[in-house]
């Protein structure tokens, strides 16, 4: 190996795949040989055997389906008002300074502090979940945008202002369009920080969701069910990340060349 | 002399930092006619640059007054193109769309601008590269791109901002025949600013030297070679006694801007 020197696709996908072929090997080398005590980590077999049952019986589609919905409601709503507040705020430093200071006070406070209050505001039901999501992403969002759209290179902008256009035309046809993919990319970053924001106003306050069974499953010392939880919740995790990318490159493909 | 089309009287540029205050520019006038191709040199901080930005509108002058067909320059406008030393190109869209970028903002219906675009992209030897992004050319394809840009919005003055300084020598040549080739055509009114003597007596008609920081106009001279002008006017006579001049007045001013000799 020699440093920064790149490795070919095939072996990249081997490799990759070898590693979780490892770590379930190793899991059920520690569960099966009775190394580990079933109570505390159960072996990959009852583990996929039980998720079959919770999938086929006791309808996890519905709770994988409802925490779904939660995050991408939660981060659609989010990101609807974070993009064009941190373009604002990118484009025009006076709306930056006013809201900067709040916004990066605001991005510190837990969004999982919140779930006691918004229980009380907004009750156990769907806008308490979004409400969580909402207040773990919106802040973030607004200021990565911010930094984005403000680190536009000047010297694009100036050529835009020789080449005749207006302070409107600046924001629209040279700030949007070159800060467009690391958008999509902080998108799509946070995305998978919404996520852990979901399970855990789940854990605390819910009647579906991945996280419900998981809190379900731990009165009853299933550490099968809530291992296969985690895993779906990894797994979907994985594959919205891996059709956001495919989404970004196929929106911007300019942005990937000369990299 | 014909009409001046740029008047530029008394201005100087002094740029406040939080460590005081530095000159960039002294108090300096410049008249450009039309159809002229002015070379501005001078060594490196010298102001030139600063001087070419405040005409574009794109820095305020601290003093002075600068005005384009008699109107006061206020700010950055489509009648002054500029094509700047870095790849300015606007990566998330194609060469073509480039070149439309001001026509577009201009509101000219979409088949007039392409047909605009690609006459320029002809003349600058691009017509096969339309629908490249940026980062798929070379540097001299970029800036050729650029020049096809600044040009297709048909400004009254083209301004050059060391265009050619981050090429390689041998298509920096090249980009210089092509530009001198295009002034000869079109016979734009253009300023352009460069450190490099050979190429500020090559495309000038007059060449404007430039002192050390803080900046001021040291000597204007006449260019005294006839157009067309082909490569090989390098090894003539009269380019090699201007050249002889201009090396003498920049090497004091690069001597002073070291420090080696008193200002």
């Amino acid at each position: 190996m020699k440093p920064l020197q790149p490795v070919s696709p095939s072996a990249r996908i081997a490799l990759g795949v070898t590693f979780f072929v490892l770590f379930f090997a190793v899991w059920a080398a520690v569960t099966l040989s009775g190394y580990v005590s079933k109570t505390f980590l159960a072996d990959p077999l009852t583990m996929l055997h039980s998720g079959y049952q919770l999938l086929v019986k006791q309808g996890f589609l519905v709770d994988i389906g409802m925490t779904v919905w939660r995050v991408l409601g939660g981060f659609i709503i989010a990101a609807a008002l974070a993009v064009p507040l941190g373009m604002a705020m990118g484009a025009y430093k006076p709306v930056e300074a006013f809201f900067e200071p709040f916004v990066s006070f605001a991005r510190y406070l837990p969004a999982s502090a919140f779930i006691p209050l918004l229980i009380l505001w907004a009750g156990i039901g769907e806008a308490q979940k979004l409400s969580v999501i909402f207040i773990g992403s919106f802040f973030q969002l607004v200021l990565m945008i911010a930094v984005t759209v403000g680190n536009t290179r000047r010297d694009l902008v100036e050529a835009a202002y020789t080449l005749g256009a207006g302070d409107g035309g600046i924001v629209t046809r040279v700030l949007l369009p070159s800060s467009a993919p690391e958008i999509a990319e902080t998108l799509r970053m946070v995305l998978g920080w919404a996520w852990t924001y979901v399970i855990v106003a789940e854990l605390i306050g819910a009647s579906s969701g991945i996280g419900h069974m998981i809190t379900d499953s731990q009165a009853l010392l299933a550490t099968d069910q809530i291992i296969f939880g985690i895993l779906v919740i990894g797994l979907i995790g994985l594959v919205s990340d891996f059709l956001f990318k495919a989404l970004n490159r196929a929106l911007f493909p300019w942005a990937q060349l000369g990299r | 002399m014909s009409q001046p089309i740029l008047e530029i009287s008394q201005v100087s540029k002094t740029f406040v930092s939080r460590g005081g205050t530095t000159a960039a520019l002294q108090s300096t006038d410049l008249s450009v006619a039309e159809n002229d191709f002015i070379t501005i040199l001078g060594p490196s901080g010298c102001g030139k640059s600063t001087l070419l930005r405040m005409v574009a509108g794109l820095d305020a002058p601290t003093t002075g007054r600068i005005a384009l067909d008699g109107q006061p320059v206020t700010g950055p406008g489509a009648d002054r193109g500029m094509v700047f030393q870095s790849y300015t190109l606007f990566p998330w869209l194609t060469v073509l769309q480039n070149v439309c970028f001001g026509l577009r903002e201009k509101g000219l219906p979409l088949a007039e601008q392409q047909s605009i675009a690609r006459a320029f992209l002809a003349k600058v030897g691009l017509k096969d590269f339309e629908n490249h992004f940026p980062r798929q050319l070379s540097g001299g394809m970029q800036q050729r791109t650029a020049l096809a840009r600044a040009l297709a919005n048909n400004p009254r003055i083209l301004l050059m901002d060391e265009p050619f300084g981050a090429l390689d020598h041998q298509t920096r040549e090249l980009m210089q025949e092509l530009l001198q080739g295009i002034w000869e055509a079109e016979r734009k009114t253009v300023l352009f600013v460069t450190h490099d003597i050979d190429e500020a007596i090559f495309m000038g008609s007059r060449v404007v030297v430039m002192s050390a920081r803080p900046g001021r106009i040291k000597c204007d001279l006449a260019v005294p070679i006839a157009h067309p002008r082909h490569y090989s006017v390098k090894t003539t006579p009269a380019f090699a006694e201007l050249k002889a001049r201009l090396t003498e007045e920049i090497r004091i001013e690069v001597q002073r801007a070291a420090g080696l000799l008193p200002g």
